[in-house]
Order: structure tokens, then C-alpha cells, then sequence
């Protein structure tokens, strides 16, 4: 979705200004918030990309509004909402107003270390050829899918270069919307920054995006 | 922190007025989890714990520190990074898919997720507020000699800038050039001088004031 989320070349947000020393949380709420995430994600309910969907689809001024966990714990309301879950009233009253769903897999302090040490592998593998090879040159598709997408805006519709090939991954696009993993290969697509920027970007830089095939299509043949 | 630098900070303004209606709002839904079976604190503890003491830069210092004293491990480290920083004892969480980019004096690195807050966990820890922030987001991927610049970090208008937008499951780890003047250091020695930013590419290793070139 094109939301404010979205935010590469954005204009008028002022200097970065790092923290001196700053600590990993700044409040006991912002701990809670980051270790219920955590934990409610464990079962299953959800998967990653929707959980990113649920963070990133506010009305824009909310969102640039929010602080980072904040919108955090926003998106985990929605999500235990949409499954039935928690409702909203519940959290209101601070206690459960029926009774709980069945919910298999609760992150118990014994799988703790396992769950990070193992993390959660998103490579599946290979069914079909890469359809690029390194050294190719793309050309990212103009699309605007109103749903979760990982191609950011300031490179839709721009000649690329394949960098690296990194597998075949599952498919954020289709896997938010509950439409099953899909696995899709994998690029690194690097861009000068005159073809994202115009003529007074900097000469000597160039970015790159990680990008599923369904993204890219051939470049334009040059006569 | 609050910023006093950033009026509209919305940081600062949860850490001033609204502190404990987020607190009491939090609460009461670990209180419905917690009630419902469907969370145990205990593993929140853990977790919270874990990310503030075990899981941070000080992890990817090592594996820094060690590519610039074991040339073997540094091509490894670059080839196939996600299996030579498990052999130190980093993997997992938000470190699955590893690359490992390297800085020389001709050419600077930077990372960024300009879609939301991709961050290398299991070498760095959490990341910090800048990174997760407007500012920080929008202008990577268009000025980063200037983000460098908010950092006090100015490098010759001919060094060549490489921006990698974390847009997949694929988390990067800058290699910072090593300084001159350490030659003969312990690896633990070198650890040291290597921050967080220099592996994000929003700094670069400096030898402790005082120090003799």
C-alpha cells in the first residue's frame, strides 16, 4: 500500500539526531509492547507480513503521529481483534469478557533461546529457474497494490541492475493476505541514483533494494 | 529519549504526556493474555532480558573485530556470512539471511529500511530510534553523505556511496574499514572502537582520544 510508511525521499523531516547512550527501551510499556509482539506471534495466528501490513496500514497522520512502539502495539490490537482474540472492550475492562479461543503453541520461558537461536528462515527451495541472471538489466514494474507490497515507491518503474541472487523466499505480497507463501526468487537490484533522482543526484552513489521476481520485468531493449 | 531537537518528535511526546495512559493501556492487555492462556510473562521477561543484556552491538563488534585480524574468517564472512557469524555464536531472530558489506577507503556502505525498521537482531540488537525514524528513512537512499554528515562523519566528495534498503528478510552488517594505529591490537581490543553506527554505516571506527597513531 502506498502509505506513510513508505517514507525513501521524503522531503521536510528534518536532521537525524542519534541519542548519546541510549537505551535498548525507554519505558516499561515499550518493553512490554516489544516482548507481547514477540510472544503473540509465536502461535501462528499470524505471520510476519501481515503483522507489518497491521503496523503500516494507518491513515497517514497516525501513523507519522505514533511513536515506534506505539504503532506496534496499535497493530498487535488489530491483529489479536481480527482473529477474535482479544476485543477491544476487553482491553478496556483489563480482563477477558468471555471465554478464551483454543491457541496451540504459546511461547513458553523454555523455547525462549530456541525461537532466536533458530529464528525463522524465510528461503524455501527452488521449483523453477531464475528467470535474471547477475548482471542483468530490469526494470521495476509501476504497480500500486493497495495491499502489502516490499517495493517501495522511489524505485517503481526504474531501470535496475541484478547485483546477487539470494534464493528463492516467500512472497510477502501473496503471504499477508493469507494467499500462502509462494515462494518467488530473490534479487538485489541496484539503481544509480540519477535514475531514481534525476540529473543532480549524486553521481557517485547507488542504492539497492531487495526484490521477488514478480517485481521485475526485463529491460527495454536497446537499439 | 525525548529530543529536544525535534519538537513534533512523537517519542517525545509519549515520554511526556501520554507515559501513563500507554503504561495502564499495555497492561491491561497482557492482563487479558495472560488470562486468556495465551502468553506466559515468564517468557516475557526473558525476551525483554535477553535484548537488553546478550543480543547487541557488542556481537557484531566481535565478528568485525575478528575479520580485520583473521583474513581466512573475513573471506568466509563475506562469501558465506550467515554461517561464519554462526560459528561465533550469532544466528537466528532477524539475522537469518546475512550479507556482510565492506567499506575501503574508496567506497561507504550505509543501511537502511526505508518500509519500516529492518535491523540486523542477532549481530546488533534492536535498533536504535534514528534508525527507525522519518528522518533517518526518507533521506538515506537520496543524501546519505549528508545523514553522514548529522553523525560528524565527512568523507572526500569523491568517495563512492553504496545504500542497501532492507526491503526483504535479507539483514546487512557493514564491515568497517579497520583504522590505522591499531596494528598489533587484541581482537577484544579492537572490538572496543567498533560501535553500532560504524556497522550500520552511519559511523566509523576512532581510536579513544589520546591514543598514539
Amino acid at each position: 500500500m502506498n502509505g506513510a510508511h513508505d517514507m525513501g525521499g521524503g522531503h521536510g523531516f528534518g536532521p537525524v539526531v542519534p541519542e548519546v547512550r541510549e537505551p535498548t527501551f525507554h519505558a516499561e510499556w515499550e518493553r512490554r509492547v516489544f516482548a507481547l509482539t514477540m510472544a503473540a506471534g509465536r502461535p501462528g495466528k499470524w505471520n510476519i507480513d501481515m503483522g507489518r501490513f497491521a503496523r503500516e496500514n494507518r491513515p497517514p497522520a497516525d501513523y507519522l503521529n505514533e511513536s515506534y512502539y506505539e504503532i506496534w502495539l496499535a497493530g498487535l490490537e488489530t491483529l489479536l481483534a481480527e482473529r477474535g482474540l482479544v476485543s477491544a472492550d476487553e482491553i478496556v475492562a483489563g480482563h477477558p469478557l468471555g471465554e478464551p479461543k483454543r491457541v496451540d503453541g504459546i511461547l513458553r520461558q523454555g523455547d525462549v533461546e530456541t525461537l532466536l537461536y533458530r529464528g525463522r528462515p524465510t528461503e524455501r527451495p527452488v521449483s523453477d529457474p531464475a528467470r535474471f541472471r547477475i548482471g542483468d538489466r530490469i526494470r521495476t514494474k509501476n504497480i500500486h497494490p493497495t495491499t502489502h507490497t516490499r517495493l517501495p515507491r522511489y524505485v517503481r518503474g526504474r531501470a535496475g541492475i541484478i547485483e546477487s541472487l539470494h534464493g528463492c523466499h516467500v512472497f510477502p505480497d501473496t503471504n499477508a493476505l493469507g494467499q500462502g507463501e509462494n515462494p518467488q526468487w530473490l534479487y538485489t537490484v541496484r539503481f544509480n541514483a540519477r535514475d531514481l533522482w534525476g540529473p543532480d543526484a549524486d553521481p557517485n552513489l547507488s542504492v539497492s533494494v531487495d526484490a521477488w521476481e514478480p517485481y521485475l520485468e526485463p529491460a527495454e531493449q536497446v537499439p | 529519549m525525548p529530543n529536544p531537537e525535534r519538537p513534533h518528535d512523537p517519542e517525545r511526546k509519549h515520554a511526556q504526556s501520554q507515559l501513563s495512559q500507554m503504561e495502564l493501556r499495555v497492561r491491561a492487555l497482557e492482563s487479558v493474555l495472560t488470562q486468556k492462556g495465551y502468553i506466559e510473562p515468564a517468557a516475557l521477561d526473558l525476551l525483554i532480558e535477553t535484548y537488553e543484556k546478550k543480543i547487541g552491538p557488542h556481537n557484531g563488534a566481535r565478528v568485525v573485530a575478528k575479520a580485520w585480524v583473521d583474513e581466512e574468517f573475513k573471506q568466509r564472512l563475506l562469501a558465506e556470512p550467515t554461517p561464519a557469524i554462526a560459528s561465533l555464536g550469532y544466528a537466528g531472530f532477524q539475522g537469518e539471511h546475512m550479507v556482510v558489506v565492506e567499506n575501503t577507503p574508496q567506497l561507504h556502505n550505509m543501511v537502511v529500511c526505508t518500509l519500516c525498521s529492518c535491523y540486523p537482531w542477532a549481530v546488533l540488537g534492536l535498533p536504535p530510534v534514528w534508525y527507525k525514524s522519518a528522518p533517518y528513512r526518507s533521506r538515506a537512499v537520496v543524501d546519505p553523505r549528508g545523514v553522514l554528515r548529522d553523525f560528524g562523519v565527512e568523507l572526500p566528495a569523491d568517495t563512492e556511496f553504496r545504500v542497501w534498503d532492507s526491503t526483504s528478510e535479507v539483514r546487512y552488517l557493514v564491515l568497517p574499514a579497520r583504522p590505522l594505529g591499531t596494528d598489533g591490537w587484541s581482537e577484544e581490543r579492537l572490538a572496543s572502537i567498533v560501535t553500532r553506527d560504524c556497522m550500520i554505516g552511519t559511523g566509523l571506527p576512532t581510536l579513544p582520544d589520546g591514543e598514539s597513531r
